[in-house]
């Protein structure tokens, strides 16, 4: 009959109107600044720096300033100079660490070229800022976050990682010693075992926290990083 | 207002009344109805403005809660910070409008466009003088009321077109052309969906109209024409024109805010869109009004037993109740086509309301019918209504149904 179709319609509107009261389902509204959604795992925006010790940030960064990130950035939004002494010779780690914000694509790929793990992809997202460029252009301190927070935003690859990192160091230490052991114990040599040797426990410390870390001797380890743009 | 009948009326009754005359007692004999007059101005003016601010922050929690959200919910309330579920939007909404630049076109004519918003008010807000708000709530006591009400209320079609033309746009002149063809369309419809009810009520007047509609049939049943076949059918048909009249969805051509650049509104901005969409408010209360006064009952109580609350709180709640639905529809059907508009308005609801006219004449000669005749003549009236309705539909709806999409 002519009409009904229009009595459906408020029919449906009807259910709607009352339902939002009573119904979650119907009422699915977050309202943002008080409540939060749990972001998913997977989630991504801009890059982080992974250091291990949240007492000594910028000592413990796992960057090297190899710069392979800065090289394969696509729109080149990475800066890198690596910290030299006083002699010019290398330190391994950066004494700058630049990444524009406001360029970066949140691509990925200078995670999954880092042979380090020392790069990874951060879930904060309140970057608005009133200083566009200076704002928007995060430094080292800025960058530089702890592994229990990659841990916190993304476990099950934060596992992965500590786990494939605890056996590289086991493996380096097998080999380190393997190959102390025929030599005679110089003292050249024993100071460079224990440098070797001392790092060891500092991941294992760190990984202890992580549900699915393994300790280092465990065979049946994931092979390292579950792929991150699987 | 019309005099305070002898003393039988509680003191809820007689309260807005009471309170007028202590506030004009002081004055000599001669000025006081020019002060009693000049008091229910006021007193309409300051409830349907305040009604019309709720209903905007109403009118959006309910589009907000079928949409599935809250609607407006987090303007505070000034100094106190308390957000008091957005009760404080209209307030932030009229800031907002009083503080925007009042932007007049260079080759508008500034008088006309100044003034076609506040004669749009002021002829919206005339008709809000013969509603009868209550037993003894009447502005104005006037013989012919329901022909006072449509008149000033197709006198706002002039100030539409008055905004359009002044505005010397040629948007804002076509669509003010646009939304005059829809209001006469409707204007047919509307009015003669209302002769029924002055034909068995037998007069013009709203408070004659509404003491008709007084008796209780059995003792119970109310007697409010909605009730009666001849009276549904003029009050589905009052009300589909109603909302064409008032510009409201789904026949809000003239302002399409989606669609159009706001039709004969593009021109508008600050306070005189304010007045404007005040005016579009007050019209849909006004018609609503109207509505409830000829089929609704006024404000009788729906039960006798229910007789001891104020007359003009049951005229508030029927009015209010519309005034949902109003806004329940917008929620709910898209916007017609001009060519749907009219074709809806001259092809079903002008005929539908002609055969209603000879439904109400049918009801009033056989109002001695008794007996078995008194079934006879429900079933008669009701075959009047029901079966021009069915036959039009059908042949209107013909070659119009549910569409296949081949490439969907």
């Amino acid at each position: 009959m002519l009409g009904s179709g229009l009595l459906q319609g408020l029919a449906v509107t009807a259910k709607n109107l009352a339902g939002s009261f009573h119904d979650p389902t119907r009422y699915v509204t977050t309202e943002y600044p008080e409540q939060r959604t749990k972001l998913p795992e997977n989630y991504r925006n801009f890059p982080f720096l992974v250091h291990d010790d949240p007492a000594d940030p910028a000592g413990t960064l796992r960057c090297v300033a190899c710069q392979i990130c800065e090289k394969e950035c696509p729109p080149q939004c990475i800066y890198i100079v690596m910290e030299r002494d006083e002699k010019g010779k290398a330190l391994k780690r950066p004494k700058v660490f630049d990444i524009d914000i406001s360029v970066c694509m949140s691509c990925q790929i200078c995670v999954e070229v880092c042979p380090f793990d020392a790069i990874k992809m951060d879930q904060e997202y309140e970057l608005a800022t009133r200083d566009r460029f200076g704002g928007l252009l995060l430094h080292r301190e800025d960058l530089s976050k702890s592994n229990e927070y990659y841990h916190q935003i993304h476990p099950t690859e934060a596992a992965g990682v500590d786990a494939a990192l605890a056996e590289q160091k086991a493996k380096q230490a097998a080999a380190k010693a393997a190959k102390a052991a025929p030599a005679a114990p110089k003292p050249a040599a024993a100071t460079r075992s224990t440098t070797a040797a001392t790092p060891a426990p500092s991941p294992a410390a760190v990984t202890s926290p992580a549900p699915a870390a393994t300790p280092p001797a465990a065979a049946p380890v994931p092979p390292a990083n579950p792929p991150p743009t699987a | 207002m019309s005099a305070p009948a002898a003393n039988p009326l509680p003191l809820l009754e007689r309260l807005p009344v009471a309170l007028r005359d202590a506030c004009t007692n002081w004055l000599p004999e001669s000025w006081r109805w020019l002060a009693n007059s000049l008091l229910s101005i006021v007193a309409v003016f300051v409830v349907f403005a305040t009604l019309f601010a709720l209903l905007t922050l109403a009118e959006r929690k309910i589009l907000g809660r079928v949409q599935n959200r809250p609607g407006p919910n987090r303007a505070p309330l000034p100094f106190l910070g308390l957000r008091t579920y957005g009760l404080a939007q209209p307030l932030a909404d009229g800031i907002k409008m009083l503080t925007k630049e009042d932007i007049v076109p260079r080759g508008a004519d500034r008088v006309l466009h100044f003034l076609a918003p506040v004669a749009l008010l002021a002829f919206s807000i005339m008709t809000f003088a013969v509603i009868p708000y209550g037993r003894t709530l009447l502005p104005v006591e006037l013989d012919a009321a329901v022909l006072y009400f449509f008149a000033a209320g197709a006198a706002t079609e002039l100030a539409i077109f008055m905004a359009g033309w002044a505005s010397r746009n040629k948007y804002s002149l076509l669509a003010a052309m646009r939304a005059l063809a829809q209001l006469i369309s409707y204007e047919l419809p509307l009015l003669l969906s209302v002769v029924p009810v002055v034909l068995v009520a037998g007069s013009l007047s709203t408070s004659v109209i509404v003491e008709k509609q007084g008796a209780w049939l059995f003792g119970i049943l109310p007697q409010w024409h909605v009730f009666t076949p001849w009276g549904f059918a003029g009050f589905l048909i009052f009300f589909v024109a109603a909302l064409a009249e008032s510009n409201r969805s789904p026949f809000d051509l003239p302002e399409a805010e989606s669609e159009l650049i706001a039709g004969h509104l593009t021109e508008y901005s600050g306070f005189k869109y304010a007045l404007f969409f005040m005016a579009e408010y007050f019209g849909m209360c006004a018609l609503s009004g109207m509505g409830v006064t000829l089929f609704l009952g006024g404000w009788q109580a729906p039960f006798p037993a229910l007789g001891f609350i104020p007359s003009y709180c049951w005229f508030a709640a029927k009015l209010l109740a519309l005034l949902f639905v109003f806004m329940w529809i917008r929620a709910t059907f898209p916007r017609l086509r001009i060519d749907q508009l009219t074709r809806l308005a001259w092809k079903f609801l002008v005929p539908l309301a002609l055969v209603n006219l000879f439904t109400a004449a049918f009801w009033v000669l056989s109002a001695g019918w008794a007996g078995p005749l008194a079934f006879a003549r429900w079933v008669v009236a009701g075959a009047l209504v029901i079966g021009p309705f069915l036959a039009l539909g059908r042949r209107l709806s013909a070659g119009l149904g549910p569409r296949s999409y081949r490439y969907a």
